[in-house]
């Protein structure tokens, strides 16, 4: 599904990402986990298409094909999802009119007709009770004035909606409460699926309580340091990421 | 005055006082022979003061419009039914005079007094009267010495005490007959704990130039609660010059919506004075301009009382080789403790060849206050952009349906419901075919 | 409730510091204004032909003009007759060769007001040179300047040793016919600091021109240019005072700034000009020009100002951004106590690509003072990219004081950014109160609060002199609030 190879990036010339190289396969879910400034939410934003990072080396493939020579719209349409860490406020565009844009877009590059409109309410009330949403966030304004579980529900309710293929979460667990935590979790994992590949990206390990990964990656000054299964996850919980950069100077060789 | 300008509106005068309604009325027509006296020796407002610094009024002089004294209606019931308000209570003025057969007003609540200016100087032009000579106060412009000179038409409106009217009123002024100059006044009083809502809608039904010279004065009482809300979509060659003068009693609240869709020279002067203390005032404006539309709006809150409150919110989004003007002035005087004033305008520049002049303005002699202003000019907001287009919309789609939103922030102030669909149907109509199938 | 924890009025009742006179001999031209007097003035100046020629054509040009009216400040007419256009303390006429050969009483007179002019005595890093009345008494540090081929001398001897500077700069940035009070200093001005920076040149010391009015009747009508060529620094101060008199007095400088390439000149102001006394009487009226050009690609001109003095202040230093990515920046306080007035701001024209301007602006008006603020941002069609902050922020101290704000923006440029922000915010007796019943004097609190809504801006002055204008707006405060 997702093949990274030796992926180097900057942010105003200052390299953040040193030659990743990571491979998720569909209907796995990986987790990729680092310390804060660890280049965990560049690579969400880089494989998103976000404008202000340089792509120095390496590439990306997605079913295949150069996923960095596309668009933001056009990743999104060919069923590339990234749930923000920070969601937009976009005053003035009612959440309905995004779901609504975002699906029939999506929907007509896969040569789908578009929905109508009772087809595409029963469609979003179905998802909605699944995230446990009031259909009132319907009518509001996108992402404004909602709380911080609220903005995080949204997002993964706009993936229950698209349906991605590839779906990359930048710390969805970040700022919920247990209970919101739990509704976010059951809202991922009912989208585990054979054809779709997950990539979770935290820096806390209590997501991976509700999820448990197939793999799991830790990142470091720009670098996959380790790989694991789920019990790396519980490792670093124990040993903080202090562990992984002590035990980097022997395997990595140079610095960065 | 350039005495060609003179002769021509002294002409004019000389030509029509004789017909105009109220002629007979000797009261009436001294008032009139004052202003235009008046309009002489102020003549039209130049850029040279600091009111008009960005606006010219000079293709107005130039334009020797005449004067019309009585209506000729040529709109049809039809057209006239394409643009009521759902629900709304109708008057329909065509080139600056009523039109009664296009007005069907059935049922007004008792203590509802609704007619047209030309009727009441027709059968009791009595209370007009201190109204109508104090209408060119000293600050007046040229504009208002003109409008009392060749008054013809307008609105009266009387609202007893606790009338709640929940029908909002529509006032349709259709602009039929290109090279005219039409001069209403809309004359409001609003008695203690009174309420309703009036649109003043202004169509141009021709794509020729006129002018239209429109004020509005509105008096609330204690306690009263009033909308205001202007729709403006004349046609792109007209001139639009309008003045909304409100004077505000104790506890009363005005909410007052400026949206300027139309026009080619508009100048809109709104002017709020909180008489008395507790008195709220809500002024929302949005002005959509292309081509190389000229739209200005001055808008002034005058704390003179304490404990009142005002909010501004003005929006614009310029496109083409237009340019919109904000002035947007509040003054607290001394002694008017514990007022609280806000003000916003946000620009957003669509070409390269737009242009906005903003001025928001504090004028402060009290120090118990809660005063700001913001003003902002800039364009949509990239991180906005890349979140939509994560989402699968294109580029254009994701500009055009921020676009659209940031209008739509200030029509959904509106409570009327009638009022804010017609303005999000304006808006859609004007958005890229793109995001028209997105809303 | 609000029984009155104290009476304010009485913190406050410190007078002028500066309001002493000193005793000299002075060699003035008698009052009054027309081409013979502008003709021995430049006569006595020793100039070259080029300078008379242009005060006479500013001088022309000034009698078609009107006085402005447009600020928000009022005063009785200016009798532009009754005042005499130079002064010079009489020793100066033989020109003193060094130090040894002032006036002592002059030297007595800054040494009062705390600027020496012993080089020995000098606060290390810093070059002073200072005018009195008419003219530039003393510059010191020249030569050590003199060896980075740095030039900071009196504006009067840069006209003779290095006319082709002044010819080539004098007037770029504000040409005589900019404005009627530039106009006048164009015909008559007298003296001030010129300053020239080689290229790539970084001063090492603070530069600094110290102003003192102190003849009767005279105006004071100075004129400085800095000018910093390609990569060149300069942080340059101005400190001003005058002695206290009943009547009114005319200052009306202008100053000129200009940045080439990669320059950078960081000017700042601290404007202590006598007030006038409480009930309004007296004081200066500080009509300034002042203006800089970011002239070269990445220049930047930065202009700090604590205006704490003068009956009348009507200045906007301002930056013309013509080369891309030039920065121009803006940090004001002004106070307003008694009935002084203020109407300062800034002007920022963007002409250039990736210009960036700032502006904080931090009005305190006490009293029956009247403060305002008056900008102007400017994006041209050609400034691609332009951007703009303004803060403008004011503290009202009592309720007769007045506090406006009008800010002009005109943007052209639809890639340009330009935000605007405007507060008003008091000193209310809830939080005197808290302060005292944590054991803070009023005195104290009063005075925290207002450092600390000024704080933005001093952190842009140099260190000695943000305790000075510290200290200065203290004392300006004295008897503010009721």
């Amino acid at each position: 599904m997702l093949e990274i190879r030796n992926l180097h990036v900057s942010v105003d010339g200052k390299p953040v990402l040193n030659g990743i190289d990571l491979t998720i396969p569909a209907g796995e879910v990986h987790a990729i986990m680092g310390p804060n400034g660890s280049g965990k939410s560049t690579l969400a934003y880089v494989l998103a298409g976000r404008e202000g990072y340089q792509v120095t080396a390496g590439e990306v493939r997605y079913q295949g094909s150069d996923l960095l020579a596309l668009t933001p719209e056009a990743r999104a349409r060919a069923g590339v999802f990234l749930a923000f860490q920070y969601p937009v406020e976009i005053p003035g565009v009612a959440n309905i009119y995004l779901l609504k844009a975002a699906l029939n877009s999506v929907r007509k590059a896969s040569g789908l007709a578009e929905l109508d409109a009772m087809d595409f309410l029963a469609l979003i009330r179905a998802k909605l009770k699944l995230m446990g949403m009031d259909e009132a966030l319907l009518y509001r304004p996108v992402n404004q004035g909602f709380s911080g579980g609220e903005k995080k529900r949204n997002e993964i309710l706009q993936m229950a909606v698209l349906e991605p293929k590839l779906a990359i979460l930048d710390e969805t667990d970040s700022g919920l409460d247990i209970d919101a935590l739990k509704v976010v979790a059951d809202g991922i994992s009912s989208m585990r699926d054979a054809q779709r590949a997950i990539v979770l990206v935290t820096h806390y390990q209590r997501l991976l309580d509700y999820i448990v990964p197939d793999r799991v990656h830790v990142l470091s000054q720009g670098r996959i340091a380790r790989s694991g299964g789920p019990e790396l996850a519980k490792e670093l919980e124990r040993h903080g990421y202090g562990w992984i950069d002590a035990g980097r100077s022997s395997p990595m060789g140079e610095g960065p | 005055m350039n005495p060609e300008v003179r002769d021509h509106y002294q002409a004019e005068f000389a030509r029509i006082a004789t017909r105009l309604p109220g002629a007979e009325v000797a009261w009436v027509r001294a008032a009139r022979a004052a202003a235009l006296v008046q309009f002489v020796a102020l003549g039209f407002p130049t850029r040279q003061q600091e009111g008009w610094k960005y606006t010219s009024v000079t293709p107005i002089e130039n334009s020797r419009f005449s004067l019309r004294p009585s209506a000729a209606p040529r709109v049809t019931a039809a057209q006239v039914a394409e643009l009521a308000l759902p629900g709304a209570l109708l008057l329909v003025f065509v080139d600056g005079r009523h039109v009664p057969e296009l007005s069907p007003l059935d049922l007004l609540p008792e203590g509802v007094r609704l007619t047209s200016v030309a009727e009441a100087l027709a059968r009791d032009p009595e209370p007009l009267r201190m109204l109508l000579e104090g209408a060119v106060g000293l600050e007046a412009t040229g504009f208002a010495a003109l409008n009392a000179a060749f008054l013809a038409d307008g609105t009266c409106l009387y609202l007893a005490e606790d009338v709640v009217l929940d029908a909002p009123i529509q006032l349709l002024f259709l602009a039929s007959e290109p090279g005219i100059a039409t001069h209403c006044h809309n004359l409001i009083r609003a008695g203690t704990r009174s309420s309703a809502v009036v649109i003043e809608h202004h169509v141009g039904l021709g794509d020729e130039a006129y002018c239209t010279n429109c004020i509005t004065d509105i008096a609330l009482a204690s306690g009263a609660q009033f909308t205001h809300h202007k729709l403006q979509q004349e046609s792109a060659k007209a001139f639009h010059i309008a003045a909304v003068r409100v004077k505000q009693g104790q506890d009363s609240r005005f909410h007052s919506g400026s949206f300027a869709l139309g026009g080619g020279l508009v100048r809109v002067d709104i002017h709020v004075s909180l008489d008395g203390e507790g008195a709220e005032c809500v002024l929302d404006g949005l002005y959509l301009t292309s081509g190389r539309q000229h739209v200005d709006h001055h808008t002034c809150v005058d704390h003179a009382v304490p404990r009142g409150t005002s909010h501004e919110f003005y929006k614009g989004i310029l496109d083409g080789a237009s340019r919109a003007v904000f002035n947007g002035k509040v003054i607290v005087r001394p002694d008017a403790q514990q007022s609280d004033a806000f003000q916003t305008n946000c620009n957003l520049l669509l070409s390269e060849k737009a242009e906005i002049d903003t001025k928001p303005q504090l004028e402060i002699f009290a120090d118990d206050v809660k005063c700001g202003h913001g003003a902002t000019v800039g364009q949509l907001d990239p991180e906005q952009i890349f979140y939509l287009r994560s989402r699968g919309l294109d580029d254009a789609a994701a500009r055009g349906l921020l676009t659209f939103a940031f209008a739509a922030e200030v029509i959904e102030r509106m409570p009327q419901a009638a009022l804010k669909q017609r303005l999000e149907a304006l808006l859609r109509g004007r958005s890229p075919d793109a995001v028209k199938e997105l809303l | 409730m609000a029984t009155p924890i104290l009476n304010l009025d009485d913190l406050i009742s410190q007078d002028y510091k500066h309001g002493f006179f000193t005793q000299l001999e002075a060699d003035a031209v008698p009052r009054g204004l027309n081409e013979e007097v502008i003709r021995l003035i430049s006569a006595k100046k020793e100039e070259p032909e080029f300078m008379l020629e242009w005060r006479l054509k500013a001088y022309r040009h000034w009698l078609t003009m009107t006085e402005p009216h447009w600020a928000t400040v009022s005063h009785p007419p200016i009798d532009y007759q009754a005042i005499s256009y130079y002064s010079a303390p009489k020793s100066r006429k033989e020109g003193p060769q060094s130090l040894a050969d002032v006036d002592p009483e002059l030297l007595r007179t800054y040494e009062k007001l705390g600027v020496p002019l012993e080089e020995r005595e000098l606060l290390a890093g810093v070059a002073v040179d200072a005018v009195f009345d008419s003219v530039s008494v003393a510059t010191t540090f020249k030569d050590k300047l003199g060896e980075l081929g740095i030039i900071f001398c009196a504006f009067s001897e840069a006209v003779r040793e290095h006319p082709d500077l002044v010819r080539q700069y004098l007037g770029s940035v504000v040409p005589y016919t900019d404005n009627f009070f530039a106009s006048l200093n164009s015909a008559v001005f007298s003296d001030g600091s010129f300053c020239y920076i080689p290229p790539g040149v970084r001063c090492p010391m603070e530069l600094s021109t110290y102003f003192r009015i102190n003849a009767r009747n005279t105006g004071q009508f100075e004129r400085t240019l800095i000018i910093a060529d390609r990569d060149a620094y300069v942080s340059y101060l101005e400190g001003c005072t005058a002695p206290m008199r009943d009547e009114n007095q005319l200052h009306a400088a202008v100053v000129e700034l200009i940045a080439l390439e990669g320059a950078q000149i960081k000017y700042a102001t601290v404007q202590n000009w006598y007030p006038g006394d409480k009930e309004g009487r007296g004081g200066i009226y500080n009509f300034v020009t002042k203006r800089g050009d970011c002239r070269g690609a990445d220049s930047k001109i930065s202009w700090t100002q604590v205006e704490t003095g003068s009956a009348i202040t009507w200045k906007y230093p301002s930056v013309i951004l013509q080369g891309d990515n030039a920065v121009g920046e803006f940090y004001s306080v002004a106070l307003t106590n008694h009935y002084q007035q203020a109407d300062t701001g800034t002007k920022m024209i963007h002409l250039g690509r990736n210009t960036r301007s700032t502006i904080v602006s931090k009005g305190i008006s006490a009293g029956h003072g009247r403060n305002a603020y008056r900008g102007l941002v400017k994006v041209a069609a050609s400034a691609t990219n332009a951007r703009n902050h303004t803060q403008c922020d004011s503290l009202l101290l009592g309720d007769r004081c007045m506090a406006s704000t009008f800010p002009y923006i005109e943007v052209k440029n639809p890639t340009a950014r330009v935000e605007h922000e405007a507060s008003t915010s008091r000193i209310g007796e809830d939080q005197l109160f808290y302060c005292q019943s944590r054991g803070i004097s009023a005195e104290d609190a009063v005075s925290m609060i207002v450092n600390g809504f000024c704080k933005e801006v001093f952190n842009k002055l140099p260190m000695e002199f943000a305790v000075e204008a510290q200290k200065l707006l203290g004392v300006s405060l004295e008897g503010s609030i009721g």
